[in-house]
């Protein structure tokens, strides 16, 4: 009932970012999506949320072609936290959350006490409740990033897509955020698709991993099976020391000069 | 609970605004229309205007004629034209802004005013009266205005518009911006050539450019009260997608919105609300631009507050502006020139104190 991926392409232009990929994702799974910069992981993630449809094949979700699926039904099932966002006008921190809650209410409507409810539950779990009236221009960049976390886990989809999106956060915040992204994988068997630039932190958090590059999966499997020091090899060229880890309970890559 | 309190009394506030700012809006009209060479008495206004909408003749016994005549054949059309005139450049202005994701563009950052200016400059050099036979020779030029300001919109989101943007598939504001600069400086220089071979009517041309509402009558009021009313429902129907388009695409397509469909669409309004008050006006600057801007520090940025507000403060904005050049200064001087002069300081301090904060606005 996850995404079934089928045999997709996209390309800008003449430069083919994803090539040929196929992969099935189950639900109530954590993903890590892995790879060198330009290597195509936030098309890929494009594909997955809708926002891009590919040249070629196509992407299947719960049993139906993403196509298919209305841009409003879509955001009730998948929300994105993007990588990069500018934001020119000061909305509150709150209204910005709040606006996670637009895909279910509708049009004209004020939001119902559940939706502030929901809202000032998350904004309590993200750590915002403090600025929740301060201009969302105002805030540093690490605070935004929270707020548009935070409005994503407002939406309250059966999937969250996370395109880099603990870049700002601080090792204390990455490892909140993370942790309220797991607990719904964990307690209601939602799905978690993240792009996550810190290995370690990865692999502390993901059950899967999917290692990209060059827009196409160079590698594919459990954490646990698949991070090894060969993989990492052969994705970044760089070589690295791994070893299972008692602290963390988890595979840990090491580097050096 | 408390705040749902708090987003009822944010939403109701918006109504005090809004009724405030509706009779401010009244009183401005009735108080203009007093206004002027012959002076008439508020009272009698109030009694003309509304025994021409009730129909009661009565209420014009022992009342001089001639005053009929000023308040509804001279002065009521001109000042309605200001006050909508005022009301679609600010809607213009705030969608625009929000679809460009930029605080400071404005209804003609796509060309629309040099398409009007194009077009009309056309009419008047070439003298066309392609509605001579209808006994309509006044009309041609809001026509070739509104006709130059549409081709000039379609141009420009035609060359906007890309398939294989990496970061925004269809219309990008940097491509919109891009190409509305480009298009507006090559019909700035076709314009600047046809007030070359212009001999007499360059001063026609001129003046045009410039903005009035000197010749305004019933039919301008009825044109742009009808797009300024269409324009605004579509506005308002999309305005709280434009509240998640103004935060970026990813981002409004992963809450649910259809990006390229609803940006089409209010480009499209807002564009049309703004050529067809150029094509009346003529060329008014800054309305569009800093009436969104003032607004915006009272309501906030959502456009579900923010358009019904800026409407009404743009109406009375342009309507006082209007009657200051009419009424209270001593010979008129062009409308555009006047918003030009009091706004463009006005934006100058708001761009500075924007810079000195480091704040967005």
């Amino acid at each position: 009932m996850g995404f079934k991926i089928k045999e997709i392409s996209f390309s800008y232009g003449d430069n083919k970012v994803i090539d040929n990929v196929s992969l099935h994702l189950e639900p109530g799974r954590f993903y890590g999506i892995i790879g060198p910069n330009g290597c195509g992981k936030s098309t890929f993630l494009d594909l997955l949320s809708g926002h891009s449809k590919p040249a070629e094949g196509s992407v299947f979700f719960m049993g139906q072609d993403l196509a298919k699926y209305s841009k409003k039904s879509l955001s009730r099932l998948i929300a994105l936290v993007p990588q990069n966002f500018y934001i020119n006008f000061s909305f509150t921190a709150k209204e910005i959350v709040l606006m996670g809650r637009y895909p279910h209410i509708p049009r004209f409507s004020a939001p119902s006490p559940q939706d502030m409810e929901i809202v000032n539950d998350i904004m309590t779990k993200t750590g915002i409740s403090q600025f929740k009236s301060r201009f969302i221009t105002e805030l540093s960049g690490g605070e935004r990033q929270r707020v548009v976390f935070a409005r994503a886990l407002a939406q309250d989809t059966r999937v969250l897509i996370l395109d880099e999106a603990t870049s700002n956060f601080d090792i204390n915040y990455s490892i909140r955020m993370l942790n309220l992204a797991a607990q719904g994988v964990e307690n209601n068997g939602k799905t978690v698709i993240a792009v996550l630039q810190e290995i370690n932190l990865a692999a502390i958090f993901c059950d899967y991993l999917i290692f990209i590059k060059n827009g196409r999966i160079a590698a594919y499997g459990k954490t646990d099976e698949i991070l090894s020091e060969s993989t990492i090899k052969s994705v970044f060229n760089v070589n690295a020391k791994v070893y299972q880890e008692i602290y963390s309970n988890s595979k840990q890559v090491v580097f050096r000069r | 609970m408390a705040l749902n309190r708090l987003s009822k009394t944010i939403r109701s506030s918006t109504c005090v605004h809004m009724i405030l700012l509706a009779i401010f809006l009244f009183t401005a009209i009735i108080i203009s229309s007093g206004l002027g060479y012959i002076s008439i008495n508020f009272t009698d206004v109030f009694k003309i205007i509304v025994s021409r909408i009730t129909g009661n003749r009565d209420l014009l016994e022992g009342m001089n004629k001639i005053f009929l005549v000023v308040v509804l054949d001279v002065r009521l059309p001109r000042i309605l034209t200001a006050a909508i005139v005022g009301a679609g450049l600010s809607i213009s202005g705030t969608v625009f802004q929000g679809i460009l994701l930029n605080p400071l563009a404005d209804p003609y950052t796509l060309g629309v005013s040099a398409g009007a200016a194009f077009g009309a400059s056309i009419a008047i050099l070439f003298n066309i009266n392609l509605f001579a036979f209808a006994g309509l020779s006044s009309c041609s030029v809001p026509v070739f205005a509104f006709a130059g300001a549409v081709a000039t919109l379609f141009f420009v989101v035609f060359l906007a518009s890309s398939n294989s943007s990496a970061t925004r598939p269809g219309l990008s504001s940097n491509n919109l911006i891009l190409s509305g600069i480009i298009v507006a400086a090559i019909l700035s220089a076709g314009i600047s050539f046809l007030k070359y071979l212009a001999d007499e009517q360059v001063s026609i041309i001129i003046f045009w450019l410039m903005g009035s509402f000197a010749s305004s009558g019933w039919p301008d009021v009825q044109l742009t009260l009808l797009f300024v009313c269409a324009g605004f429902l579509v506005s308002i129907f999309f305005a709280r997608d434009l509240n998640l388009i103004s935060l970026g695409d990813r981002t409004a397509s992963s809450l649910g919105v259809d990006t390229k469909k609803v940006t089409l669409a209010l480009l499209v309004t807002a564009s049309l609300i703004a050529a067809a008050c150029v094509s009346v006006s003529g060329i008014i600057g800054f309305v569009g631009l800093l009436v969104p801007h003032m607004i915006r520090a009272v309501t906030g940025p959502d456009n579900r507050r923010l358009i019904p507000v800026s409407m009404m403060a743009g109406a009375i904005l342009l309507l006082c502006a209007d009657t200051i050049t009419r009424a209270v200064l001593p010979s008129e001087i062009p409308i555009g020139v006047l918003t030009a002069m009091i706004g463009g300081p006005f934006f100058c301090y708001i761009f500075k104190k924007r810079q000195m904060s480091g704040t967005g606005i």
